[in-house]
C-alpha cells in the first residue's frame, strides 16, 4: 500500500484521511500546523514565495519523517502562482535530497480521460462503487465539519465561557476523525451540534457581524492565521468566513464542469471595483466586500500572505469599496514574520472602531446627548 | 480623594500617568523600560506612594505592547490597545481632531477620526525606519542628544536627499553625505524628511488626511520632523502638552469612564505587592503541537501572573475565578 501525504489545510485532513484510505491507500497525516512546521519549510522555500509554499513544505518534510512515500497536490491554472507549486515544490523538495513522487490532481478542463488514467493508476480501490462510497464518506465529514464550524462561531461570542465552545471543537475533530460509518459520522455531528446549541450564553447589547475574506489557506488553517476565527469570537464578535472545504470543492470541482459560470455573481458584483479576474479568491474579496457593504454588515478582514499576488490587486480596490459602502475593512498581511501580538492589537482596534460606530448609531436613534468618550 | 492610573508599556518607553476625577493630569512618569518593563512600573509606583501620602486608587488601566502582562501583573480593571487609548486621549485634548500622527520608540500609527470616532487607522508592520529607536541610534552615532539632534535638523536650510526606506540604507546614505562635506544640519534635515516620506509611504496609502492634525508619541519633540511634517501636509500640528504620555493618559480617561459606569471596586492588587523582586521566566509548553512560549512572573517563588498559552492551561491555574481575571477589554 503506497503511503500517501497531503499539506494541510485547515482541518481538510479529516475528511481527506477518509477519502484515501476508502480508495485504498494509507494516508500519512502530517503533525499539525506548528512553529517547527513553519520553521522547516522556511529553510527550504525561497524567501519572496507566498506563506501557503513554505508551510506546505513543512508539512512535507515532517510527513516525510513519519514515512510518506508520495504527495497527493492540487494542481490549477490562472494567475495565482499556486498552479505551478505542484511542480516547484517537486523540485525544491529533490535539490534538498527528498526524491518523493508527486500526485499532482488537476480540475479535468480539456481532458477528462487523462484524469480518469491517473485515478486509476494511483487508487488501488477505483471500481466506479467504491469511488462512490469514498467520495460520499468524505463529502459527509466535509460537510459536518464546515457545519459545525459555522455553528460555533455563531455560538462563541455570546457564550460565557468561549473557551468552552473550542473544546466542544477540538473533540468533536477527534471524534468525526474516528467515526468510519456514515451512521457515526452524523451521530457526532448531531452531538456536536446538540452540545453546542446548549452552550450557556449571555446577551449583548448589540451584536457585531463580521465578514472574513482573503486569500484561501489563509482563511481556512487557524493554525496560521492565528485562529482569528476565535480571537474575534472572544472578543464578541460573530465571524462569517467566506471560504469553506465544502463549498470550494463543491465550486471549484464540480461547478466548474457542470456549471462553468457560477463566479458570474462575483464578477457583476465586483464590477465596478474590479474588472478582471485576477487569480486565487481576489475578485471574490471585493466581491464579498461589496456584498458585506450592501447587506450592512459591521465589518470585513481581509487575510493575505505576504507577496501574494491576487490579494495585493483586490487591497487597492478596497479602499474605494470602503468609502462607498461606508464599510470599514482591516486588511492583514502574515507570513512566517508575523507575530500574534501584532495582530491581536489591531483586531482589538478595529472591534473598538465598529463597537463605537454602533453606539454612535445607537444613541443617535435614541436622541441621546453624544459624549465624546463614554463610547469606548 | 480617587484617582484613577494608566500604564503605558512600550518597547522602547514605559509611561505612568496619575489623573483625578476631572480627568487633570496629576502625574507623569516617563521610564525607559530598557528591556524590563516590570521593574520600570515597580519604579513608577514606588515614586508615586513617595510622592502622594494619602490618595486612593479607584482604577487601573494598562496599554502599550506589554499591556497583558503588566495588566495581569498590576491587577488592571481594563487592558486597552494603544489605537483605541491614543485617540481617546486625542479626543480629550482636542475634540475637533482628524488624523492623528503617532510615532513611538518601534511603531508608528496614523488614525484617521471623523465625527469624533476613529474611522480608520494603520500600523507599521514590516519597516521602523523613522521610529524613536532609529533616531536614537542616529544621535548615538553622531555622539549627540536626540533633541539636539532635532533642533539640528530644524535648522537645515538645503535638505539634502536621503535614501529612507530601509534605516540602514539612510545610515549608509548619511554618512556617504557626510563624507561628501555637506552641513550636518543638512543632512539631518534631508533624513528628518526621508522618515516622513516613509511614514507617508507606509501608512498613509490611500488614506484621507484632512486636518487638524495631532502629532504625539516620543518622536513629536523633534523639530526636525515636526518641521518636515508641517511641510508635506501643509498645515500646521497640534502638539499636545503630555505628547510623550498620550497612551497612558488614554487609557486612565476609560478607566475612569468605565468604572464609573461600572460602579464596582478596582481590581488593583496594591503598592504593596509590587515592591518586591519579581522574577520573569518563560519555557516552551510541550503539552500539544502549538509548543506556546509561556511567560511565567514569580515573586517570593510563588507564580503571581502567566500568559503566552493559547489553551489556558497554564494561566487559568493562577486563579479559579476566571471570570475576575482582567483580560483584554474591547468594544
Amino acid at each position: 500500500m503506497l503511503r500517501v501525504t497531503f499539506a494541510h489545510i485547515g482541518n481538510s485532513y479529516i475528511p481527506l484521511r477518509a477519502l484515501l484510505s476508502e480508495l485504498g491507500l494509507e494516508p500519512v497525516i502530517p503533525p499539525l500546523v506548528s512553529q517547527r512546521t513553519i520553521a522547516l519549510g522556511t529553510k527550504l522555500a525561497p524567501e519572496f514565495a507566498c506563506f501557503p509554499l513554505k508551510v506546505n513544505l513543512g508539512n512535507y518534510l515532517e510527513a516525510i519523517e513519519a514515512g510518506a512515500e508520495g504527495i497527493f497536490m492540487a494542481g490549477g491554472v490562472g494567475p495565482c502562482r499556486f498552479g505551478y507549486y505542484g511542480e516547484l515544490q517537486r523540485q525544491i523538495l529533490k535539490e534538498n535530497g527528498y526524491d518523493i513522487e508527486f500526485l499532482v490532481f488537476e480540475a479535468p478542463k480539456t481532458h477528462p480521460l487523462e484524469l480518469w488514467e491517473r485515478i486509476r493508476k494511483y487508487f488501488p480501490r477505483h471500481r466506479l462503487f467504491d469511488m462512490a462510497r469514498a467520495i460520499r464518506i468524505a463529502w459527509l465529514k466535509a460537510e459536518s465539519l464546515d457545519r459545525v464550524d459555522r455553528l460555533a462561531n455563531r455560538i462563541r461570542p455570546q457564550a460565557i465561557d468561549p473557551e468552552a465552545v473550542n473544546r466542544l471543537q477540538e473533540r468533536f475533530y477527534q471524534k468525526l476523525d474516528q467515526a468510519g460509518l456514515t451512521v457515526e459520522i452524523k451521530a457526532v455531528t448531531s452531538q456536536a451540534l446538540a452540545e453546542l446549541n446548549a452552550v450557556k450564553i449571555r446577551p449583548r447589547p448589540y451584536s457585531l457581524k463580521m465578514l472574513l475574506v482573503g486569500e484561501i489557506y489563509m482563511v481556512m488553517e487557524p493554525r496560521v492565521n492565528f485562529h482569528i476565527e476565535r480571537m474575534l469570537g472572544e472578543m464578541g464578535v460573530e465571524v462569517t468566513r467566506t471560504i469553506y472545504f465544502s463549498d470550494w470543492v463543491r465550486d471549484q470541482l464540480v461547478f466548474s464542469i457542470v456549471k462553468p459560470d457560477w463566479r458570474r455573481k462575483f464578477e457583476l458584483l465586483a464590477r465596478p471595483y474590479l474588472g478582471n479576474f485576477v487569480g486565487g479568491h481576489g475578485l471574490e474579496t471585493v466581491a464579498h466586500t461589496v456584498e458585506a457593504g450592501v447587506n450592512r454588515w459591521n465589518g470585513v478582514v481581509q487575510l493575505a500572505p505576504f507577496t501574494c499576488m491576487p490579494e495585493i490587486v483586490a487591497m487597492q480596490a478596497l479602499p474605494k469599496v470602503s468609502k462607498e459602502f461606508g464599510i470599514p475593512v482591516l486588511t492583514l498581511i502574515i507570513d512566517e514574520h508575523s507575530a500574534e501580538a501584532g495582530i491581536r492589537t489591531r483586531l482589538e482596534a478595529f472591534v473598538d472602531l465598529l463597537a463605537h460606530r454602533i453606539r454612535r448609531k445607537q444613541s443617535k436613534a435614541g436622541g441621546r446627548r453624544f459624549e465624546a468618550l463614554s463610547g469606548y | 480623594m480617587k484617582h484613577y492610573l494608566g500604564i503605558d508599556v512600550g518597547s522602547v518607553s514605559t509611561n505612568l500617568v496619575l489623573i483625578n476625577q476631572r480627568g487633570e493630569l496629576i502625574r507623569k512618569l516617563y521610564f525607559r523600560s530598557q528591556g524590563n518593563p516590570v521593574l520600570s512600573v515597580q519604579r513608577g509606583l514606588a515614586e508615586l506612594v513617595r510622592d502622594f501620602k494619602d490618595f486612593e486608587i479607584a482604577g487601573v488601566g494598562t496599554t502599550g505592547s506589554g499591556r497583558q502582562l503588566i495588566g495581569q501583573l498590576v491587577g488592571a480593571d481594563l487592558i486597552k490597545n494603544e489605537i483605541t487609548a491614543h485617540a481617546v486621549a486625542c479626543l480629550s485634548v482636542e475634540p475637533s481632531v482628524q488624523t492623528i500622527i503617532e510615532i513611538g520608540g518601534q511603531d508608528s500609527k496614523l488614525i484617521l477620526i471623523r465625527d469624533g470616532i476613529v474611522s480608520d487607522f494603520a500600523m507599521n508592520t514590516v519597516c521602523a525606519a523613522g521610529t524613536g529607536s532609529f533616531l536614537d541610534q542616529q544621535a548615538a552615532r553622531l555622539d549627540m542628544e536626540v533633541a539636539e539632534l532635532g533642533q539640528r535638523a530644524a535648522q537645515g536650510k538645503r535638505p539634502v536627499r536621503i535614501a529612507g526606506r530601509c534605516a540602514v540604507f539612510a545610515e549608509s546614505d548619511m554618512i556617504h553625505k557626510q563624507q561628501m562635506g555637506h552641513p550636518l544640519e543638512d543632512i539631518l534635515a534631508g533624513l528628518c524628511q526621508a522618515l516622513v516620506r516613509n511614514f507617508l509611504n507606509n501608512l498613509a496609502k490611500g488614506k484621507d488626511l484632512k486636518p487638524p492634525f495631532i502629532f504625539q508619541g516620543g518622536v513629536a519633540a523633534n523639530l526636525g520632523i515636526r518641521k518636515a511634517f508641517e511641510e508635506v501636509l501643509g498645515s500646521k500640528l497640534i502638539i499636545p502638552e503630555h505628547y510623550d504620555v498620550m497612551g497612558a493618559l488614554g487609557v486612565a480617561l476609560l478607566v475612569r469612564d468605565e468604572s464609573a459606569a461600572q460602579k464596582r471596586p478596582t481590581r488593583f492588587k496594591g503598592f504593596h505587592l509590587l515592591k518586591e523582586h519579581i522574577v520573569t521566566t518563560s519555557f516552551d509548553c510541550d503539552g500539544c503541537a502549538n509548543q506556546c512560549e509561556v511567560v511565567e512572573l514569580r515573586q517570593n517563588e510563588q507564580v503571581i501572573a502567566c500568559l503566552g498559552d493559547k489553551c489556558g492551561k497554564w494561566s487559568n491555574r493562577i486563579d479559579g475565578e476566571r471570570l475576575n481575571k482582567p483580560s483584554t477589554q474591547v468594544g
